[in-house]
């Protein structure tokens, strides 16, 4: 439910590391708090965004969440399977649910999220 | 009950307002009946000036006599829409979901927009929401509008967005410039002074600065001049009072609002959808509702409340009842009757019709005299005169023709105008 290999916020997101880019989605309590989610709000790429700032939207049929950034830097890449098809969010929010990548900007941010025990403990 | 809740009596529960104030005396008249009362009202009522009691109008200005037929109050005196709540319970309410869409399709195919939502409060109200949009949009906070539009048109965007730091600027509708950073142009046309806007060439200057384009119209019209949409215009407005609602004193009225599809999730008011049912049956339902304030609380696209769906009846109705054929021949006979008495008018001495564009079916005369005298003069002839307009235009008087005047009444205005004139 909550992979190991990944870091996570307390607005439940979470961020995968991969070099220097962080790769960014909402975890499975998010989408299931959500339920279906029906349409996605996501920045252009090229935006700065610094962390914890809100990002975008997500929204389900019933409910409209604001979307924060883990962490901070430049948005290099958004996911239009996300954008196109937001049943992915609900279906693989790991996966190909990704929503947005970033360059880091502080490395050191990363110490300031939790990890997978730590997030799933706070959701009791 | 009172034991219940430990009150020995009716007068305990008042217990907290002071007793020389508890039951004062109203020094109200002893009540009437039915008959009376009714012998009463019609006498006030008796003194209005209208087409009952032999009175004719040339009063337009955002509240348009037109003849409304029997097929609307038929319809809109059923007990199943007259009571009917705001559709919130598709299950209960497939009736007025239904109608509402079909409102929504017809304001579609007259505007030539892409979506409409369920009505606003009404014209004004529209046209500043969809301001408000356009600054949503664009994320910028400077709305443009029109000289020639109807005063109320920025007065409630002003009213609306008093704290929101938005800033109204006046543009002249032969602008060939204009700063670029507004979210919008708000247009009326036909303008208040009756005549119509180059839409065209005022939404390419628009979007050639990054700014939407909203267009504000009289729906009759639309029976005769291009659709907003064939000018790719972003937002169209318009009161619906033209289409079979009495004018009323004011209201209540239906506000039009469609937009293009790709700004449907900023667009306000409710939304009705058609859909199927788990049982493949179709259906229909409040969708969007995202937008919305029961969701999104302060980030909602509107804080629009109260339903105008029963008024959007009439105009469904209205507009079904005339087909399109109909608004054809209505819009027809609206402009040949208003050009008529615009060309008779002008033939007078002392009188002249200004504004050299087109017009549809309300034109500024110019007066022998103070408008205020000749309306006066006109009133007690019978004839109710156009409207006023000398603060925006020196002697002038905004005559409005529809088809519920005849010649023969258009023939009775040119020849008491005549005589006033003579004696202005």
């Amino acid at each position: 439910m909550y992979p190991d290999d990944l870091k996570y916020s307390k607005e439940h997101e979470w961020v995968r590391m991969n070099g220097n880019i962080a790769e960014v989605g909402v975890t499975v309590f998010a989408q299931e708090s959500l339920g279906d989610v029906v349409f996605v709000d996501l920045p252009e790429v090229g935006t700065d965004i610094e962390q914890f700032a809100k990002f975008g939207e997500i929204e389900s049929v019933k409910a409209v969440s604001d979307l924060f950034s883990p962490v901070g830097g430049k948005i290099v890449e958004v996911n239009s399977e996300a954008t196109d098809n937001p049943e992915s969010v609900n279906t693989e929010p790991y996966g190909i649910g990704w929503l947005i990548k970033i360059e880091l900007s502080d490395t050191a941010q990363l110490d300031g999220l939790m990890d997978a025990a730590t997030y799933e403990a706070t959701l009791d | 009950m009172l034991g219940v809740i430990g009150v020995d009596s009716l007068d305990g529960l008042l217990g907290d307002i002071p007793v020389e104030h508890r039951h004062p005396s109203l020094n109200l008249a002893p009540g009437l009946s039915e008959q009376e009362l009714s012998s009463v009202f019609g006498a006030i009522a008796a003194e209005n000036a209208s087409s009952s009691n032999g009175y004719i109008s040339f009063l337009g200005a955002g509240a348009y006599s037109h003849y409304i037929p029997s097929t609307v109050r038929a319809i809109l005196q059923r007990g199943e829409f007259v009571t009917a709540y705001t559709p919130y319970q598709p299950e209960a309410a497939q009736g007025t979901l239904q109608v509402g869409f079909e409102f929504q399709t017809i304001i579609c195919q007259l505007t030539g927009m892409e979506v409409a939502n369920a009505g606003m409060y009404d014209g004004p109200t529209a046209f500043a929401e969809a301001c408000l949009m356009a600054a949503r949009v664009t994320k910028r906070n400077r709305i443009g509008v029109l000289s020639t539009t109807d005063d109320r048109l920025p007065d409630t965007l002003r009213a609306y967005s008093k704290y929101q730091g938005i800033e109204i600027v006046s543009i002249a509708p032969d602008a060939t410039e204009i700063p670029d950073d507004l979210a919008c142009i708000g247009i009326q046309s036909p303008n208040f002074f009756g005549q119509i806007e180059d839409v065209e060439r005022l939404t390419d200057l628009a979007h050639a600065n990054g700014a939407l384009s909203i267009v504000h119209v009289n729906p009759t019209a639309l029976g005769m001049f291009k659709a907003p949409g064939e000018f790719d215009v972003d937002i169209v407005t318009a009161d619906g009072q033209p289409l079979g609602v009495p004018m009323a004193f004011g209201g209540p009225y239906v506000g039009l609002f469609a937009c293009k599809k790709a700004h449907i999730r900023q667009m306000p008011g409710r939304i009705i959808g058609r859909t199927t049912d788990t049982k493949g049956r179709t259906g229909y339902a409040l969708t969007l509702q995202t937008r919305e304030q029961h969701i999104r609380r302060e980030r909602a696209t509107s804080n629009i409340c109260t339903s105008t769906q029963l008024i959007g009846l009439m105009v469904t109705v209205y507009a079904a009842t005339l087909g399109k054929q109909g608004m054809k021949d209505l819009a027809n006979l609206c402009y040949q009757k208003a050009h008529y008495a615009a060309s008779e008018i002008n033939q007078l001495a002392g009188f002249s019709v200004s504004g050299k564009g087109t017009f549809f079916h309300e034109f500024v005369v110019t007066c022998a005299g103070d408008p205020a005298r000749i309306n006066a003069a006109l009133l007690q002839r019978k004839i109710i005169g156009g409207l006023d307009i000398s603060e925006r235009s020196d002697n002038g008087m905004l005559v409005c023709v529809t088809e519920t005047s005849s010649k023969a009444d258009i023939d009775r205005l040119v020849a008491a105008l005549s005589e006033i004139g003579v004696t202005a």
